[in-house]
């Protein structure tokens, strides 16, 4: 069966995540609101503003439900802002989903003129090096026992991650021709 | 390792879509924007309406007060400079903005020339009013598009116009035949390549915000229906009676734009709007929308 993949549409570049599944032959379904979450095999938390997800998430009661499928097994993969929701300290004060334990830095890179793209080596993804697009992008400055680093930049920063039902890129597959990061996904969402 | 290329720079636009980005003159206003749920700030001297009131010559805002607004939020602060003034625009991407918003809302610089957006390391986003101007400043380099609207009346109309305008052409250029296409690209005075690879892909390259007039929750709804990929709020909410609240209610509503019940109850108990200049009272030499060439 093929699985039914929802993108979180609170804010940000959710159209591109679902335009990627599309390609792969996925369903997808925009989720605004705490019954858009039903009958999902997984949820995409997209780029964006993490301080305005999270606080629509906040405001349409969509913290905790997503809290507890996350807890519970659920396939749950955030980039960029999505990452950042799925840390459990970022430093500031914002509404998150602390789903992984990992601290992430927000903006690390500095300003708009600091984003970049580069080639990135993902361990366990066939195929070569990913083109990362990384945009005002967050590294992930720091890793519980349970969490397995996935990707790093020459300077050693951390920005892929996965914990096993949870994965996190500090970059935007949904931004480049390249299906790989969101096929993993769906196959996450199979096993789970 | 590579920066700035259009991917980046295109990229961050995507990044705010169904978002709201508002007008901003201090840090203050900056803060209460961000806990509002605002996606970006617009850092400028005065709001629209404040120009439109006192007149004067309008100019990129202090450094100082940019700066201080930098410090204020985490979220990407744009900067506005005038039309074809590429030293003010030059002076933005030295203190470190986000985006730069070439504004047909300050006075124009330039009465021929837009800048040449395409040498620059920071993107920048320009108003439109039709296709043919967006394809012009996306041909310059502009990274983001947004509509021109009429600024600072706190009127809706003439950001209807404009988005109506853009999305009516997108539509009929999907089915023009080539031939067709060259005799639309003069006639809207855009690059032909442009416009065939917005006739076979059937959109812009590029995001495409509302803006000029949007001062409710159901105002930003009513862009996003037509199409807008976010909305931009100038005067609308600090030229309102309670900012932080039509703030987060017009953040809301642009997430939930389909949803007219999550807006009505959005809309509830906000005061009062900006008061508003309807549009066609403004003379000719009033309008901020036909700025820009």
């Amino acid at each position: 069966m093929t699985p039914v993949i929802g993108v979180l549409a609170l804010q940000g570049d959710f159209a591109e995540h679902a335009a990627m599944l599309r390609r792969l032959g996925v369903e997808s379904r925009e989720v605004r609101v705490p019954r858009d979450l039903e009958g999902l095999d997984g949820l995409v938390i997209p780029g964006g503003e993490s301080t305005t997800i999270g606080k629509l998430l906040e405001t349409y009661a969509l913290l905790e439900p997503v809290r507890d499928l996350g807890a519970s097994g659920f396939p749950i993969w955030g980039t960029c802002a999505g990452l950042i929701l799925l840390a459990t300290d970022v430093g500031t004060p914002q509404p998150l989903l602390g789903l992984m334990d990992m601290t992430v830095e927000r903006n690390a890179f500095g300003r708009q003129t600091d984003s970049f793209e580069t080639d990135l080596d993902i361990d366990g993804l066939p195929g070569g090096a990913f083109h990362a697009v990384f945009i005002r992008a967050p590294i992930v400055s720091g890793i519980g026992d349970d969490v397995e680093v996935l990707a790093k930049l020459d300077d050693g920063r951390i920005v892929a991650v996965r914990q096993g039902n949870l994965l996190g890129t500090a970059f935007h597959p949904e931004l480049t021709a390249d299906a790989r990061l969101h096929g993993l996904f769906v196959e996450m969402t199979r096993v789970a | 390792m590579e920066k700035n290329t259009l991917t980046v720079k295109r990229g961050l636009a995507q990044m705010l879509k169904g978002g709201v980005i508002m007008d901003v003159v201090t840090a203050e206003q900056a803060k209460i924007a961000e806990d509002a749920g605002a996606a970006a700030v617009m850092a400028l001297e005065r709001v629209p309406a404040d120009i439109r009131a006192h007149g004067g010559v309008a100019r990129m805002a202090d450094p100082e007060k940019i700066i201080e607004i930098q410090a204020a939020v985490t979220i990407p602060v744009m900067a506005k400079c005038r039309i074809g003034h590429f030293v003010e625009a030059e002076l933005l991407q030295a203190l470190g903005v986000d985006y730069i918003d070439e504004s047909e809302v300050l006075t124009p610089a330039d009465e021929a020339h837009h800048v040449d957006k395409r040498g620059f390391d920071v993107p920048f986003v320009c108003g439109c009013r039709n296709i043919g101007e967006a394809l012009r400043r996306i041909g310059e380099g502009a990274a983001m598009i947004r509509t021109k609207g009429e600024a600072g009346t706190g009127d809706v109309v003439e950001a209807v116009r404009h988005m109506r305008a853009v999305m009516g052409d997108l539509r009929r250029l999907t089915t023009m035949r080539e031939d067709e296409l060259a005799t639309f690209a003069k006639d809207v005075q855009a690059p032909l390549d442009l416009v065939a690879s917005v006739a076979r892909d059937g959109r812009l390259p590029v995001v495409n915000f509302a803006a000029g007039g949007v001062a409710t929750p159901a105002d930003a709804a009513l862009m996003m229906r037509l199409g807008a990929d976010g909305v931009f709020v100038g005067s609308g909410i600090f030229k309102s009676s309670d900012p932080a609240i039509r703030a987060k209610a017009v953040v809301e509503a642009t997430t939930h734009y389909q949803d007219a019940s999550i807006i009505a109850t959005a809309s509830r108990g906000l005061g009062e709007p900006m008061s508003g200049i309807a549009r066609d009272t403004l003379a000719p030499e009033e309008l901020l929308a036909t700025r820009g060439w």
